[in-house]
């Protein structure tokens, strides 16, 4: 049991040096978006979706070894217990023994696998305060946010209820019958990626997300950020993340919602305490102006 | 188990009195007739859910929309919903319970028939109906674009006109077909067994079906009662389902899910059951830990029940539930280790024959793991977090369906058609349609895992286009897919036109069971004394 415990310990050690690596390797700006042949995750910009990370290739590399293992002897067998090679066959039809062996060895692997799992689990969903955030990566946490995403058939909407702050964010640059624009795409814009609005949140704060859907169930998803929470009618789900590194970060939807589901993307972008107070300054005013737009607190 | 079955009398065909021409068709109350008209529905819908899936890859061949137009978005739903639903509903379950139970309950257990022969007529005849909604659906109003999970409200408010009615009544008379094929097929394997076969000697094959048709007996009707509340919500003005009446939605991805999550396995364990029987056949050796095998298939079934939630881990359930369904989910994979280490130790020590039914049993296995392990992978919801409703999902899912059910039908139709039909498959082109399909199918879905891995969502007709590169490989692969599935139909079509004719027991001593002591084709009416089983 205790060392199960460790290892458990040794994933997250694992989990933050991958992102302090991440980090140090590129000083400039992460960018959240798939690459062409990608064949992993794409670089996790919070420590919970690291810590996935770490969890997930601990996971490959067991499942890997496992599918080799099931070949390996299907390969040997068909070598060695082909009818040419081994023209008797044996009657042997029981081993009790084995059994207990084939039994056992899963389960430990499996209890070895279930430790760390539930642990993750209980950090990435239930949201903590900030001095947990503290206890368990270290990170000093800059401020607490509170965002509402309202998943509409085909967009989504963002409410900050602290900062009377509310926008729609569409795909490319206009709506178009649920359709997104894709001239303007760029490769710092990706097509059916980049949102007409961003969510802006400053680096290292720690933003507590509560969604709800507007008409049918739709899924806010950041693949970066390791939180994917459906968007209900009639109920508010909570996520959570820790964004420590500035940058663009996309994702989609992830519960189909009608034709246009895959033209409801979402961008965040992280950026510096310093910038994020200029967006929320400009973001007030722009809704000043827009006088008509009433702010619905929850 | 080899040695079971020594004492057995083989049965000699008898004059049959029977109508015939299409009468004996349409009024059938004879098992063989029924499972041949359910192999062929099933063939016939193979090939129109392959069709569709082959347009669903030519949409995702590149970015951008390839074969609908700009705006036609939905169309594409409609696509994914109507193949899913096909595959499942009329193609596997057709093929491993309808077809091969049918054919081969009553001939393995040494009955002469299934205990409710009419009823078993009335099974098959539902699925006419079913399959025509459901087709019919595609082309109804907007055709139903809610994917084959249904799930409300998009299913309710979020689709007007006929084609979502006609899809949920669709799986209304299929649902009550196999609820009335399990009660036929639980009684008569209860009930109609040679004295002598009790149920710790009954072939893996029969053992596979009685556990199938009890999950299935008692996952349908949950289903079924979901599906209603569907409707009247849609048609009637109940609020099931819709939260601002007091309804809701996640109610239905619980229903949902009780059903779907043993469906899963009601596709696969009997495909299980014949890969039990070919590897014994082709080693020429009995079955290992023939009471082990049968009763992992036990748990599994059972344990399938409590797991259901695992498709629900982004729906916001509570921290607690999700560890719960964490946990069971992992359980599962013990016993499906069992099944797989214990066709290895069956294999170990034998004097192999690799004929086309044992490269397909082989190559079950081997895909079934890989789809087993990735299904652990997803049991951790951490990690399903970033996996759920995306691609990485759909390739786990067609491992062991695409790979795990449906090689388990095609080894069961090389193993049997000899015995269905009397005239044996060509060996060649056999083999030329395994390594096809392998080829097809792995390039088609391995590469899925990492379009998911890169958060590809599921059910998208277009896709950032960095996602290009993977998607391309898929594509070509489901053309050589589908390709495989085209030689197929030649090589049936040819098997039972020019096959040659062979005998009772053409496999020769691996193959112990009582179907091998009857005639090929199997005489219409078959053990109508009694065997006795030592
Ligand atoms: C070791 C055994 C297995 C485990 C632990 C397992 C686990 C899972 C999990 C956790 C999911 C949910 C993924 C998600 O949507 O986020 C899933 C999806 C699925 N699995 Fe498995 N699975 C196993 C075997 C099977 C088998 C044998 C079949 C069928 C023959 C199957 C068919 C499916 C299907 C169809 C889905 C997707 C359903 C949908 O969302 O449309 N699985 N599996
Ligand atoms: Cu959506
Ligand atoms: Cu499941």
């Amino acid at each position: 049991m205790k060392m199960v415990r460790k290892a458990a310990g040794a994933f997250v050690a694992v989990a933050v040096a991958m992102l302090a690596m991440a980090h140090s390797a590129s000083a400039q700006a992460g960018f959240g978006a798939p690459k062409p042949w990608q064949m992993n995750f794409q670089e996790p910009a919070t420590p919970v979706m690291a810590e996935v990370v770490s969890f997930h290739n601990f996971l490959t590399v067991l499942i890997t070894l496992i599918s080799l293992f099931v070949l390996g002897l299907l390969l040997y067998i068909i070598w060695r217990f082909n009818a040419k090679a081994n023209p008797v066959p044996s009657k042997n039809s029981h081993n009790t023994m084995l059994e207990v062996v084939w039994t056992v060895i899963p389960i430990t692997i499996l209890v070895i696998m279930a430790i760390p799992s539930f642990r993750l689990l209980y950090k990435a969903d239930v949201v903590p305060d900030a001095a947990k955030v503290r206890e368990w990566y270290g990170i000093n946490v800059a401020g607490t946010i509170d965002i509402k995403a309202i998943g509409n058939q085909w967009f989504w909407s963002y409410e900050y209820p602290n900062e009377r702050i509310k926008f729609d964010a569409f795909c490319g640059v206009g709506p178009i019958e649920g359709a997104c624009f894709s001239q303007d795409a760029t490769p710092k814009r990706p097509r059916l990626l980049a949102t007409t609005e961003s969510v802006v949140v400053p680096v290292n704060a720690l933003v507590r997300l509560l969604t709800v859907g507007q008409d049918v169930i739709h899924a806010w998803a950041m693949p970066a950020f390791g939180v994917k929470i459906d968007a209900v009618p009639g109920r508010t789900n909570h996520a959570w993340f820790v964004a420590t590194r500035e940058g663009t970060y996309f994702g989609q939807c992830s519960e189909l919602c009608g034709q246009g589901h895959g033209y409801m993307p979402i961008t965040v972008e992280v950026v510096s305490q310093q910038r994020y107070q200029q967006w929320l300054t400009s973001k007030r005013a722009e809704m000043a102006v827009k006088n008509g737009t009433q702010f619905a607190a929850n | 188990m080899s040695s079971a079955y020594g004492g057995a009398h083989a049965q000699d065909a008898h004059a049959h009195h029977g109508p015939t021409g299409w009468r004996r068709w349409a009024y059938s109350t004879n098992h063989k007739d029924i499972g041949t008209m359910y192999l062929v529905f099933a063939c016939v819908f193979g090939i129109v859910g392959g069709l569709i899936s082959v347009l669903i890859r030519m949409e995702l061949q590149e970015p951008g929309m390839q074969l609908l137009a700009e705006g036609d978005y939905h169309q594409f739903n409609v696509f994914t919903t109507a193949h899913g639903l096909i595959m499942v509903f009329f193609l596997i379950m057709p093929a491993l319970i309808g077809g091969f139970g049918n054919w081969f309950i009553p001939l393995m257990i040494g009955a002469p028939d299934m205990a409710f022969p009419r009823l078993n007529n009335m099974s098959f005849w539902f699925m006419i109906p079913s399959a025509i909604m459901l087709v019919g659906s595609v082309f109804a109003g907007d055709g139903a674009g809610t994917g084959w999970t249904v799930y409300a409200p998009l299913s309710t408010s979020g689709h007007s006109g006929p084609a979502v009615d006609m899809a949920i009544l669709s799986l209304h008379l299929a649902g009550a077909s196999s609820i009335l094929s399990s009660l036929n097929f639980i009684t008569t394997i209860f009930n109609m067994r040679a004295p002598g076969m009790t149920l710790h000697r009954m072939p893996l094959f029969v053992w596979s079906q009685l556990v199938t048709t009890f999950l299935l007996l008692l996952s349908l009707p949950v289903l079924a009662g979901a599906i209603t509340m569907l409707l009247t919500d849609r048609n009637f003005g109940t609020a099931f389902y819709e939260a601002a009446r007091g309804g809701d939605p996640i109610l239905y991805q619980h229903l949902f899910w009780f059903f779907g999550h043993p469906e899963v396995y009601v596709l696969v364990l009997p495909a299980f059951g014949i890969v039990s029987h070919v590897v014994a056949t082709f080693s020429k050796k009995p079955i290992f830990g023939y009471l082990g095998m049968a009763y992992a298939m036990v748990a599994i079934g059972a344990v399938g029940f409590v797991v259901w939630a695992h498709h629900m881990y982004t729906a916001g359930m509570s921290v607690d539930t999700e560890a719960y369904f964490l946990a069971a989910t992992l359980v599962i994979a013990v016993p499906t280790g069992i099944k797989i280490f214990s066709w290895l130790a069956t294999m170990w020590g034998g004097s192999i024959e690799f004929k086309t039914p044992m490269l397909w049993a082989v190559g079950m296995i081997f895909m079934f793991t890989v789809g087993g392990v990735t299904g652990v992978v997803l049991a951790n919801s951490p990690v399903t977090t970033a996996f759920h409703d995306t691609y990485y999902v759909v390739g786990h899912f067609h491992y062991v369906m695409a790979m795990g059910a449906l090689f388990g039908i095609f080894a069961g139709w090389y193993y049997w058609i000899g015995k269905m039909s009397g005239r044996q498959y060509n060996e060649t082109l056999g083999k030329g349609h395994f390594w096809l399909t392998m080829v097809g199918v792995n390039l088609t879905f391995f590469p899925m895992h990492f379009s998911g891995l890169a958060g590809m969502p599921r059910r998208i007709p277009d896709y950032p286009d960095a996602f290009s590169g993977w998607n391309y490989v898929s594509s070509i692969g489901s053309y050589i897919g589908f390709a495989a599935a085209l030689l197929f139909v030649y090589i049936a079509i040819r098997t039972i036109t020019s096959g040659e004719r062979v005998g009772a027991n053409y496999w020769g001593e691996g193959a112990t069971s009582l179907e091998w002591t009857v005639d090929s084709p199997a005489p219409h009416h078959t053990h109508e004394t009694m065997p006795h089983v030592r």
